[in-house]
């Protein structure tokens, strides 16, 4: 192992990335012996793991979807802490992903690494934001990687639903939203934009919300969609999972106008196959611009590209006289729901 | 440009017909001249900038995108057009975004070698869905699901003036249609429609209701085969000549050979059909000269126009519209007589004396041409619109088909929440001689709200295989399926094309093995 050549100390095995002086994997598929956790999501916060390390949030999002966290023992780390765990030193640092989503910063023998996690740059009520770290190699996400991904500003996407709920008065809105992290900013951006009324939810999306007010993040009257008649949630904005939009469940809604929240939403035949009548660009990921503004940013000689769109990221990254590699990990195809 | 692209955005994700009428009628109450006039040019077809537009465009990429980096978005993509909008780089903000006004006002007056810069320094200050407008814009395909029609009842239900009205003046207006936004909104008078070849809005009929047959007493009607082509008007007044469609829209372009032999000072009402040795060739055939701007000569032989005439509505300076059906007609038969334009005939009078005599010629109308029977009150008049108790349509009896449910698709809208379009296929042998089924169509009405329900019941229950919206089903079901007619098709697997498939009944009993075969569709083509 030497700290210069990165890929002698940061392996991939089958469970994923793992820091052999440190002796853990980050964000790793189940059984795990030591786990640290950038985020909630469910395909970065696996259950199963003896050790986890995470922060606060993190750990109670876990414990709320999982039930059970880790087998043997969790450790809830502040933003900002040093730790010294084996041979290196661990630091957490916002992601601006979602609330409690973490980069890490791994520090051995003067070698600085971050692993990105999922991030974003751009403002977010609902969390703190990105905090950029100078390093030898950046592990980014890429998951719009893709120069044809402007995520653009989240409150012009809300006013377009704004507009078109004063445009069909007499119809529901429906916006598909995932259910930690795009649920609430997007309540909280509606928050800002004015939107005083009772927004509605589908009862999947109940338990993150009050999570994230436990945590102090306001988010103002949320009521059931389910049992208020149908004619009072005329003019209403109901969220709910993007798989109940268009589905069974949003026939008790009055001839609701379908729209998602996602970054996907920029492609116009990713909209229509959905069927999506009000298609909102916003997402909780870097975009195009975001992703290679930070990895120039940090300074880094080297970066690995984790999921996503990796072809083209690094053909970025060698065009600008990096050094690129892709890490194959497999199941995190198209998050960002 | 914004308000426009907004528009575009909104009209090309919404279904619904009347919610793109409330977006158009928000659109036009809510943007100032001369801005609304272009758009609703464009939106009707109405503006055409002959620009090298691939080239120029693709050009002014290989500065600013990485090659590689632009294939895979557009791969990605799928579409050129909406890739080069989004992967634009923008510039910092600073230049006010154009108008539309400035757009078309510019193009309109530029020179060749100009455009290239004038566009780029457009996309520069311009945001995405703003870009991707302005390149459809250029392009002269806005494909948003509005047709002239639907933009024309949308400044009618808007202004509320009469869509015949609106119809009858709209072609003596131009963009960007300050006169005609001054007289919708009241602050102007009623556009003049003078001696130029203007459109005047059709007569039009109802479908006859079984209760209503015993209303028609044989000595008030007369009846007409009903030909299987379009409406169509010809004009020739004010020295010009024009042909247009049902909705008024200006199809001269595309039909040059019956457009010039339209004598001067008449307005007439007939159908368009291709027609060869004297005989009228299936529908499909006049398909292939449909939609087009222009005709190829090759087309203009092979398939030549002509117009079966119905009704006479000016002749000279007399507008006949106030005269009694009959006295129009005899009006058409002598001018028909003493002018005798090639490439016209009048369509003929069927006697009768009873409508049992009727039912009998209507029963047995197989003959090619053929779409029912038209009955008309002797004593109409001509009568923009459908006006009720004048003019019935008695259309023919449809064919059938028993078929198999295939495949079924969530549908958009209100719908979008059921698989409510469905493909249904017809047996014929595979190539190891076991029986296999072959899509032979597809339909999305025909069954009512209760109906739809259960079959989106079923489909989630018999799924074998799921592909994005689209779901495989097991080969179970049989619809009847009715239709018009049936075409050969190249671009169908099974070699045919329905016209106006629609589920006419949904046959829970039936066994999917005693649906029809194949053979049986392909021996009702009408060749």
């Amino acid at each position: 192992m030497r700290p210069e050549r990165f890929d002698s100390w940061l392996t991939v095995d089958a469970k994923g990335l793992y820091c052999r002086p440190g002796g853990f994997h980050i964000d790793p598929y189940g059984g795990a012996k030591r786990a640290v956790i950038t985020h909630g999501h469910s395909d970065h916060a696996r259950p199963g793991h003896e050790h986890v390390l995470a922060t606060a949030v993190t750990l109670a999002v876990m414990k709320t979807r999982l039930g059970a966290v880790a087998t043997r023992g969790t450790q809830a780390v502040k933003y900002g802490e040093k730790l010294q765990i084996g041979e290196v030193t661990v630091t957490l640092v916002p992601a601006g992903h979602v609330l409690g989503s973490a980069q890490v910063l791994i520090e051995w023998k003067g070698a600085r690494v971050v692993v990105s996690g999922d991030y974003k740059r751009s403002a977010d009520p609902t969390c703190p934001r990105f905090e950029l770290l100078p390093c030898h190699l950046f592990i980014t996400e890429a998951t719009f990687a893709l120069p044809v991904f402007q995520h653009g500003n989240a409150h012009e996407e809300v006013a377009k639903l704004l507009k078109s709920r004063a445009q069909f008065p007499e119809r529901a809105h429906v916006v598909g939203v995932y259910n930690l992290g795009k649920c609430q900013r997007l309540i909280a951006v509606l928050r800002e934009a004015g939107y005083e009324r009772p927004i509605y939810l589908h009862g999947a999306l109940q338990e993150c919300c009050s999570l994230y007010e436990t945590f102090g993040v306001r988010l103002g009257p949320l009521k059931p969609a389910t049992g208020t008649a149908r004619d009072e949630m005329k003019g209403e904005i109901v969220l709910a999972p993007p798989t109940a939009i268009a589905d069974r469940w949003s026939r008790r809604l009055p001839e609701p106008v379908t729209a998602f929240a996602s970054g996907w939403m920029r492609i116009r035949a990713r909209a229509r196959q959905q069927g999506i009548e009000l298609p909102l660009v916003i997402s909780d990921h870097a975009d195009w611009n975001e992703l290679t503004a930070t990895i120039a940013e940090t300074g880094a000689g080297e970066v690995w590209v984790t999921h996503g769109r990796e072809d083209a990221l690094l053909h970025h990254i060698q065009s600008t006289g990096r050094k690129g590699r892709a890490l194959a990990l497999i199941g995190r195809e198209d998050d960002d729901q | 440009m914004k308000a426009f692209a907004e528009l575009l955005d909104r009209l090309a994700y919404t279904p619904s017909r009347n919610d793109k009428l409330r977006l158009l009628a928000d659109y036009f109450a809510s943007t100032p001249d001369p801005d609304r006039g272009y758009a609703l040019a464009a939106l009707t077809d109405g503006l055409f900038f002959r620009l090298p537009l691939r080239r120029i465009l693709s050009d002014l990429l290989v500065p600013r995108v990485d090659p590689v980096l632009f294939d895979l978005s557009r791969d990605y993509v799928g579409d050129t057009a909406e890739t080069i909008a989004l992967i634009w780089p923008a510039k910092a903000p600073g230049q006010e975004p154009p108008r539309l006004t400035t757009v078309v006002k510019t193009l309109q007056s530029a020179l060749a070698m100009e455009v290239p810069g004038l566009l780029a320094n457009w996309l520069d200050h311009l945001d995405a869905t703003s870009r991707w407008a302005l390149i459809k814009l250029l392009t002269g395909a806005l494909r948003v699901g509005i047709s002239a029609r639907l933009a024309k009842t949308a400044l009618a239900e808007w202004s509320g003036k009469p869509l015949s009205e609106v119809e009858e003046v709209w072609h003596c207006v131009e963009p960007p249609y300050r006169e005609l936004f001054a007289w919708l909104t009241d602050k102007g008078p009623r556009p003049e429609v003078g001696a130029r070849a203007a459109f005047k809005p059709l007569m039009l009929s109802h479908q006859i209701e079984d209760k209503e047959f015993a209303l028609i007493d044989a000595k008030d009607f007369v009846a007409e085969w009903k030909w299987d082509g379009i409406r169509v008007q010809a004009v020739h007044q004010g020295g010009e000549r024009r042909l247009f469609s049902r909705t008024g829209d200006d199809i001269s372009g595309a039909f040059p050979d019956v457009v010039e032999t339209i004598p001067e000072g008449v307005v007439l009402d007939g159908e368009l059909l291709v027609m060869r040795n004297g005989e009228v060739a299936p529908f499909n055939d006049l398909q292939k000269r449909l939609g087009r701007k222009t005709v190829t000569p090759a087309m203009l032989k092979s398939h030549p126009a002509h117009i079966r005439l119905y009704d006479i509505l000016f002749e000279g300076c007399d507008d006949l519209r106030t005269l009694p059906f009959i006295e129009r007609r005899a009006r058409l038969e002598a001018w028909h007589a003493a002018k005798a334009p090639p490439r016209t005939d009048v369509s003929g009078i069927i006697d009768f004396t009873s409508i049992n005599d009727l039912e009998a010629l209507w029963a047995g109308a197989r003959e090619t041409g053929i779409e029912g029977l038209m009955l008309k009150r002797r004593d109409s008049p001509y009568i923009a619109g459908r006006p009720k108790g004048h003019w019935f349509k008695w259309k023919r009896a449809p064919l059938t088909l028993d078929a198999v449910l295939m495949y079924a698709q969530r549908g958009s809208g209100k719908r979008s929440s059921y698989y409510s379009d469905y493909t249904f296929g017809a047996w014929r042998n595979g190539d190891g001689g076991e029986p296999e089924l072959v899509p032979v169509g597809k339909s999305y009405f025909g069954f009512t709200d209760e109906e739809l329900r259960e079959l989106d019941r079923w489909v989630r229950n018999h799924t074998v295989d799921s592909f994005g919206p689209v779901r495989q089903v097991e080969p179970k079901l049989v619809f009847e399926v009715a239709f018009d007619s049936v075409h050969r098709s190249t671009r169908h697997k099974s070699g045919v094309a329905m016209r106006f498939p629609r589920i006419h009944r949904i046959r829970w009993d039936k066994p999917a093995s005693e649906a029809d075969r194949l053979e049986t569709l392909t021996a009702m083509i009408v060749e």
